[in-house]
């Protein structure tokens, strides 16, 4: 029986192996300089890379982040301060909730409230990883705060800091490292994500044009490389920008979880 | 003889529960003060109130009147803020901030409010660590972590850091509990150093260091102020039987 | 208590903006506070915008939408209204989601049992590092890996002696294509083993030692005493269950690139299908008109929602409560 569960892990680590070795063999070759340079070129055509793709996920991303970070930190620091409050309970549920909606109803979303106005777009995209992203970091901040200890505070506190200076200079600086794992955590996450931005930015081909305008990404390019019938020329791109994508968001994790691992497993799920 | 601090029928709750029971006492300038009494009495609770910790907790309650040089802090208006810059407090377990270096944490209560000049900082840093017995130990590596350093010192630093913004009481928590007899003793000359300058109000559950470090010393028993006075009588005569169950080690 | 506390805070705090005495504490709260809020006016939003687009939808086609079969945005009688029904999204997420647990789950409680009580501690810890690496990969990739690696692996090798063997069960019965429900429930089944091994690692973890050291005093093999850890955290993995559950109805990109995207009630497993969110992410794009095509969209996506949050909020429900009987009992 035990080694039945020892042959689970094995079930469950083929499928791992398996796609980072077929990414990268099938991408490597696609992968060029200008793969990562030049524009993509329409269905069928030779030639070209995704420069747009890897350009379009970078702004979409900083933009979202530019959002979602600010709101989840102070969201986060809320939650862990005022800990007790009815409106922190209720909000804390919902932000449980929010993190089980499913990617593509936040791209409906994104669409209701942004493409109906203004169409297509960057922001639209944007607004719809941060709402993904936001839920995320508010509860990492939240636990990475609630583990400084309470001495911290009260060394400060009796030394005549207000309450509100101490939680941003002594009890943040401490949970900082805490606070950033979790940020990059949801970067790469937000990152690998192709529902919510399918239905906001379109994916287009070309370079970026305006934030009102719609963008290329990577995982939308993904997609639409994987969809074409051309499969001599525009499958192995699907695999190249496939092996871009997986390369920068698995380094994030492997950053991450290196510089907090513990001594013994514990989940990080 | 100056009252320093003047405690008028002080009461503390935790909620509904009554921990300090109309506590009246007049504490000495320049002397050192000891708190005893077995666990439970309030003795922490006490010096909380005086710095104006004890209200932050929630559900924490206060009534009655401590006088500053004669004003009330818990009057109309004071903000608690300014209250603990002129009664500083060192706790029981040494708790420098571990991210800082020995020289900002030392100065950390004026950097935190503001203050930036290098000049008038690296004099403070300079004095409140020799006024603290560290200056000789550390002035070679003030930029290591102020985590680096051994229980005694850590304390010592507290101690520095808690002079560095210049308070006029000085309230000490328990603060040799979490030592070993060296350190504790190295502490306890401090202490009495100190008092020339300062007003010193310790706590402690050890009676023979109240007994060589105090002036004066106050017995609480279940909240309430059993005996108060000067550490000799207090020790070798005490009024009340209460306190002379307490110092021959009946209880407690 | 705290409602009455809350009140007068509230007046205070406005008194004391109007007479300008904000103090910065209660700038700092006020702020703070405002900023958490955000989540309710995401969510209230969310649900507000979702609802009133499907109106359209709801009032054309009522309780009908639930158990309709057709899905016609261009009827090609003219004189026919679009007709739309989701009863063969709501098949094909319930199948390729069971199908994912039937699949997932005994290989993510080998996982986490592997883990928390066979394997040495180290050893538990890179693995664990890798399953999780599992969690990180996106979707998409899964799914591009799904088509070019899996399918054709599946279509060769798997299926024809799945026919051979089982062949007899109308599930596994029809040509056999690629694209289909099974493939799709298999890529979800993989996708859902980190979700469910970590939070069954964690209900493990959080039985009490005292409950192994009994049984093994009793002369017990890891099985049993596997056995017996299993049992003890019986509801908290239900919630593990439930939450992979979620997960794998929420899963849009990589069952859209292997199901096959055929509007159809599949009575084989081997034929293709769609679910709720494939046909949003194949079809929204391109839905411009008639308007109650978008509105049917927007229903699917309403239904999905409702799944997923009915799923997940039992599901933590669940688990909220078995560690919170765990510690009642004492023994934490």
């Amino acid at each position: 029986m035990v080694s039945l569960a020892y042959l689970a892990l094995i079930a469950a680590l083929i499928p791992l192996a398996s796609i980072l070795v077929e990414t990268i063999l099938r991408g490597l070759s696609a992968v060029s300089f200008s793969f990562f340079l030049e524009e993509i070129p329409p269905l069928g055509e030779p030639g070209g890379g995704i420069g747009p793709a890897i350009q379009g996920t970078l702004i979409v991303v900083a933009l979202a982040s530019s959002i979602g970070v600010p709101v989840g930190v102070f969201s986060g620091i809320y939650l862990a301060e005022f800990r007790h409050a009815r409106i922190a309970t209720v909000a804390r549920f919902l932000n449980d909730v929010l993190t089980n909606v499913p990617s593509i109803v936040l791209g409906i979303f994104g669409w209701t409230l942004v493409v109906v106005a203004i169409g297509w777009s960057v922001i639209a995209g944007a607004i719809a990883l941060a709402i993904m992203m936001i839920p995320i970091v508010t509860r990492t901040t939240e636990e990475a705060i609630r583990l400084v200890p309470a001495t911290m505070r009260e060394a400060a506190i009796a030394l005549g800091v207000p309450r509100w200076k101490t939680t941003l200079t002594v009890v943040l600086s401490s949970a900082k490292k805490g606070i950033a794992t979790g940020i990059l955590l949801s970067v790469a996450r937000i990152s690998g994500e192709t529902a919510p931005l399918l239905l906001t930015i379109l994916g287009s081909r070309f370079w970026f044009s305006g934030f009102t305008q719609p963008t290329a990404a990577l995982p939308v390019t993904v997609f639409n490389f994987s969809q074409s019938p051309f499969r001599l020329v525009d499958w192995p791109r699907a695999w190249g920008a496939s092996l871009i994508l997986i390369f920068i968001i698995l380094i994030i994790n492997i950053i991450v979880r290196y510089a907090t691992r513990e001594k013994y497993g514990a989940s990080n799920i | 003889m100056i009252y320093k601090i003047d405690i008028e029928n002080l009461n503390a709750w935790f909620g509904s529960k009554q921990v300090l029971r109309d506590i009246t006492m007049k504490i000495k300038e320049n002397m050192v003060t000891a708190i005893i009494g077995p666990s439970g009495c309030g003795k922490t609770t006490l010096i909380r109130c005086l710095n104006r910790m004890h209200e932050l907790i929630p559900g924490a309650r206060v009534t009655g009147r401590v006088l500053l040089d004669g004003g009330d802090i818990y009057g109309e208006g004071v903000d608690p803020v300014t209250v603990r810059r002129k009664i500083g407090m060192v706790f029981q377990k040494p708790n420098p901030f571990p991210m800082m270096s020995i020289y900002d944490n030392t100065v950390a209560g004026l950097k935190l409010n503001g203050v930036s000049d290098k000049h008038r900082l690296d004099e403070t840093v300079e004095k409140s660590l020799k006024a603290a017995h560290l200056w000789d130990e550390v002035k070679a590596d003030l930029e290591k972590s102020g985590a680096s350093l051994s229980g005694g010192q850590q304390q010592r630093l507290c101690i520095a850091r808690a002079l560095a913004i210049e308070p006029e009481v000085i309230l000490m928590d328990e603060p040799t509990s979490a030592l070993d007899p060296t350190a504790a003793s190295k502490i306890e000359q401090l202490i009495r150093v100190l008092a020339q300058d300062y007003t010193v109000i310790i706590v402690t559950h050890n009676m023979q260091q109240a007994a060589r470090v105090s002036d004066c010393t106050a017995f609480l028993y279940l909240g309430k102020l059993v005996e108060y006075g000067s550490t000799k009588d207090l020790f070798e005569n005490p009024k009340s039987e209460l306190t002379e169950k307490y110092i021959t080690g009946e209880f407690g | 208590m705290k409602t009455k506390e809350k009140h007068p805070k509230f007046l205070s705090i406005l008194r004391s903006i109007s007479k300008r005495k904000l103090s910065g504490d209660s700038a700092f709260k006020i702020f703070v506070t405002l900023i958490a809020c955000n989540i309710f006016m995401v969510l209230g939003l969310m649900f507000f915008q979702i609802i009133q687009n499907s109106w359209l939808s709801i009032q054309t086609y009522g309780m009908g939408f639930l158990v309709g079969k057709t899905w016609q945005p261009f009827p090609p009688n003219s004189s026919t209204l679009p007709s739309f029904g989701a009863l063969p999204l709501i098949w094909g997420t319930l199948v390729t989601s069971a199908i994912a647990l039937v699949l997932g789950v005994p290989i993510s409680l080998g996982i986490s049992l592997a883990l928390s009580e066979f394997a040495p501690k180290k050893f538990s810890y890179i693995i664990s590092f890798f399953v999780e690496l599992l969690a990180a990969i996106p979707s998409v990739i899964y799914g591009l890996w799904g088509i070019f690696v899996l399918i054709p692996f599946l279509q060769n090798s798997v299926y024809p002696y799945l026919q051979t063997t089982l062949g007899f069960l109308p599930i596994f019965q029809g040509t056999i294509r690629g694209p289909s429900v099974l493939t799709g429930g298999i890529i979800l089944a993989i996708m859902i083993i980190p979700t469910v091994s970590a939070i069954s690692r964690d209900v493990f973890a959080a039985v009490p030692n005292s409950q192994r050291e009994a049984v093994v005093a009793l002369g017990a093999t890891r099985w049993e005493k596997a056995k017996i850890v299993m049992s003890y955290g019986r509801s908290g993995v239900i919630g593990a269950i439930m939450l992979g559950l979620g997960r794998a109805m929420g899963e849009t990109m990589a069952i859209t690139m292997v199901i096959g995207n055929s509007f159809n009630m599949f009575s084989s497993f081997l034929e293709p299908g769609s679910t709720l969110a494939s046909i949003i992410a194949n079809e929204f794009t391109e839905a411009s008109s008639p308007p109650v095509y978008i509105s049917a969209l927007m229903e699917v996506g309403l239904i999905l929602l409702a799944l997923a949050i009915a799923v997940n909020g039992m599901a933590r429900l669940i688990i909220w409560r078995s560690t919170r009987k765990v510690k009642e009992v004492g023994l934490i």
